[in-house]
């Protein structure tokens, strides 16, 4: 089954497969049963001769009312099983854990009712219902996990939620599903789906010790830079290959002269990107939308540090 | 089926006439058809290309077609809004719907010739605008979504205004073809003895006129939103987002079935010709048409069903979407059961016919995952929403649509093309298009999200096989437009005014008709599908 569906890792998966089977299923047989048919008839009936005999049949009603009774049948069997998985996927237990969401361009924030927050990684813990309560900054976004089966858009003004509950450990893909403009393809980020011991560790504040950034210990800081650059959504509007996206690329960005949108100019060094990360508006390059969110309190000095070492090495 | 054989006293061809003047100012039904058809074939190429385009960028993971996402952004807008609103709701219904309304009835033209031309004109009003909106193109995708498209920096009025003229060409047209066919039948041509594309364009012509006004005012809305900052759509103040969505489904969903509608018709003359076969089940054929049609107002909400409306919303939307697939899969069994004890000549429009069934089949079922409402909260958005709409809209439209142009060719044009060379294009079109589209299926089903320039390494494989498999779609439309633009620069008439042996009365004419179509209007004695009566 693994070939055509992803891996199911939520307790809404399960049902979610079945009713895509049964439609499957139904799908397969009437397709085999008209190509059959029409190939069969195509063959048989094919023109061997100018006066071939042929038969003059305007209609049947009887084979007419059971065509048309069958797929009636098969549809509203459809239609009641996807409603009743669907009420599933739409009322969250009770007992969820509730972590807030703010999608904007373009990137995904978490913020836990401990009082943590992360960027562009949403830690959950395995077998314990989540409830995302999610709002938009901008414009529309999509909150979507293929291997959890579940999607919904998020809205500026007002909130949108979102359950699930987590069944297997791993990281899994975050992907924006509604078009929200040059970062749309880039609006990624992981779920964490952490072991109970795991999660509590993580929340008391080890967070070198869990999930994906557990490999970061024995790396150098311009190694930790690259991967923060493509976790924390850096890479949606830099590149790092010299193409203009969004923003400036980072591709010999270091040591460079940049001029200013007020006429002056600024050697990028690492006092000036530290700047940039934390108060982007503070000094704009000339050319740019003014549309970079501050890090401040998002990424820790050890984390801007990292992202200035691994700068330098894109030369 | 016509009461006597016409008498050709001065049998004038209506493309007789020479010079600019004749063209642009006509307003006979044929050479507005073909004026049309010039036009919405221009689009449908344009179109492609950036198609092409697209499938080349997406080989790859990375960005290296295009310079930035943006661009990217703006090639599916563009490939979006010109196929949709340029080429595929005008498409069938304005050029084949113009030649041939008349002459099926039996009338020397639609009941408004003059407000014919003026739908046209306003149709190259409207491109005329979208063309100089080239320049700086919108990358909101061809649905215009509110806030994104209040936002963005690109230019969004000059694509919408554009959009907004041309509905008024749908109206116009819809109203035109409404009236015709019922004050102009011939004698004799009873509603149960017209031809089922007659009936196909009556059920879109009611679609154009009733659907067509709300998009307009959706998109005057958005216009007046960007202009001035009225704030409709914009939660800041006071409005609401989902609105827009709603408006533009309310019409957007109707117009799929104007997209969609006409090729049902053209099925339905094509397979009794070739088959020498009455059309099995006319009436549940013509009645489904209707069906589909009014059905079609009340399931707008099936594309919103994680926008974040009701749950009891989504419940009547989804048994309503389930009850559209009802007539359709009527259509399908009608269609394939007309082959059955025929005598079946495989021509290169019966080709397409064909292959329409077997293809809009798969565009069918796969709506029903969509109709589904826990499957289509994972599927939606997806790549195998994208497969599922070019299922519905290349295999069943585009198939009918090149159907059609095969057959139609020699009445129209009064040419004959290469029959071998057109049966090779149609194989690499059917096997092109397949290839392309299957394959974003199951990338789907992995969780591919649409409208993404750059994209996860796992969905590499199945991406690059849909880009070969454009590359084949994309050669088979070349050779076939160049095999039916060969002969209109060749001299010589076919051979025979009905080389197919149809009943319906456009084959009863010469090839090309004359300027009036009918020296005398026939009457009709029976209906147009009496092949094999005894």
């Amino acid at each position: 089954m693994s070939t055509w569906i992803p891996e199911s890792a939520s307790n809404l998966a399960a049902s979610v497969d079945n009713i895509t089977l049964f439609v499957t299923i139904v799908s397969v047989f009437f397709f085999v049963l008209i190509s059959a048919v029409l190939v069969g008839f195509s063959i048989k009936y094919r023109r061997k001769s100018e006066d071939q005999e042929t038969a003059y049949i305007t209609h049947n009603s009887v084979i007419e009312t059971i065509w048309t009774i069958i797929p009636t049948i098969l549809l509203m069997v459809i239609f009641a099983w996807g409603w009743i998985a669907f009420k599933e996927l739409r009322n969250p237990p009770a007992e969820a854990i509730e972590v807030n969401v703010i999608a904007k361009q373009w990137l995904w924030e978490f913020e836990y009712f401990t009082g943590k927050k992360s960027l562009n990684e949403l830690f959950v813990q395995q077998n314990k219902p989540v409830r995302l309560i999610m709002r938009s900054d901008d414009v529309i976004h999509s909150f979507f996990v293929p291997q959890f089966r579940v999607k919904q858009d998020i809205l500026p003004g007002s909130y949108q939620q979102l359950w699930f509950t987590p069944t297997k450990v791993g990281t899994f893909d975050l992907l924006c599903a509604e078009y929200c403009g040059s970062g749309h393809s880039q609006m990624l980020a992981k779920v964490n789906v952490l072991s109970p011991e795991a999660f509590t560790r993580w929340e008391k504040g080890d967070e070198l010790e869990d999930g994906a950034s557990v490999a970061a210990i024995s790396l150098s800081p311009a190694e930790r830079g690259k991967e923060l650059h493509s976790q924390r959504g850096c890479l949606a509007c830099h590149s790092i290959d010299g193409k203009e996206v969004i923003g400036p690329t980072f591709k010999n960005l270091y040591g460079k002269t940049e001029k200013l949108a007020d006429g002056s100019s600024v050697l990028v060094d690492e006092n000036y990107i530290r700047e940039s990360i934390y108060e982007p508006q503070a000094k704009m390059v000339e050319g740019y939308p003014p549309t970079m969110p501050s890090f401040k309190g998002i990424l820790s000095e050890d984390e801007v540090t990292a992202l200035v070492e691994y700068i330098k090495t894109l030369k | 089926m016509a009461n006597g054989v016409m008498t050709q006293t001065q049998y004038i061809p209506y493309l007789a006439e020479k010079g600019l003047k004749s063209w642009i100012l006509t307003t006979d039904h044929k050479r507005i058809g073909i004026l049309y058809l010039i036009t919405i074939s221009f689009f449908f190429m344009i179109a492609g290309l950036t198609a092409l385009g697209m499938r080349y960028e997406l080989m790859t993971p990375e960005l290296d077609f295009f310079r930035t996402a943006t661009e990217y952004n703006i090639a599916f807008t563009l490939h979006g809004s010109l196929m949709v609103f340029f080429f595929i709701v005008p498409g069938i219904a304005a050029s084949f719907g113009n030649f041939l309304i008349p002459l099926m009835i039996g009338a020397r033209d639609v009941a408004f010739p003059r407000i014919n031309l003026l739908s046209f004109w306003i149709y190259l009003v409207g491109t005329a605008i979208l063309l100089s909106a080239l320049a700086q193109p919108a990358d909101t995708g061809w649905t215009f979504y509110t806030p994104y498209s209040i936002q963005t920096g690109t230019k969004v009025i000059m694509i919408t205004l554009g959009v907004f003229v041309l509905g008024f060409s749908s109206i116009l047209t819809g109203m035109n073809f409404i009236v015709t066919i019922h004050k102009l039948r011939a004698p004799g041509m009873t509603w149960s003895r017209l031809p089922l594309f007659i009936w196909a364009s009556y059920a879109t012509a009611i679609l154009q006129l009733l659907a067509t006004p709300v998009v307009g005012i959706t998109l005057l809305l958005l216009i007046a939103e960007r202009a001035f900052d009225i704030g409709f759509f914009d939660p800041a103040k006071g409005g609401d987002p989902i609105l827009f969505q709603n408006f533009f489904w309310f019409y957007s969903h109707p117009a799929v079935y104007i997209m969609v509608i006409p090729a049902f018709g053209i099925i339905s003359e094509i397979i009794p010709v070739f088959a020498r076969k009455p059309i099995f089940g006319y009436k549940a054929i013509a009645y489904s048409s209707f069906a589909i049609a009014i059905i079609s107002f009340f399931v707008w909400l099936h594309h919103m069903f994680v926008s974040g409306i009701s749950e009891t919303a989504a419940a009547i939307f989804s048994f309503l979407t389930m009850l559209v697939a009802i007539p359709t899969a009527v259509k399908v069994f009608n269609w394939t059961a007309t082959l059955y004890k025929g005598s079946i000549d495989f021509h290169s429009s019966m080709l397409y016919a064909l292959s329409f069934i077997v293809l809009f089949t798969v565009g069918g079922l796969t709506g029903v995952y969509l109709g589904a409402l826990a499957v289509d909260v994972h599927l939606h958005d997806t790549y195998f929403i994208v497969a599922h709409m070019h299922y519905v809209m290349i295999g069943g439209t585009v198939m009918g649509f090149f159907g059609a142009l095969h057959f139609w060719y020699q009445k129209w044009f009064g040419k004959v093309f290469n029959e071998l060379i057109a049966k090779i294009a149609w194989f690499l079109i059917f096997v092109g298009f397949n290839v392309t589209f299957f394959p974003q299926f199951f990338m789907g089903f992995q969780g591919m999200p649409r409208r993404y320039a750059t994209y996860p390494e796992e969905y590499i494989s199945y991406h690059a096989l849909s880009t070969y498999g454009s590359w084949i779609l994309g050669l088979g439309i070349l050779i076939m437009t160049v095999n039916l633009l060969i002969p209109l620069w060749k001299k010589g008439r076919p051979e025979s005014s009905n080389p197919y042996g149809s009943l319906s009365l456009e084959w009863q004419v010469p090839s090309p008709p004359p300027h009036e179509n009918f020296d005398e209007i026939p009457t009709v004695t029976d209906w147009t599908y009496a092949y094999g009566k005894k």
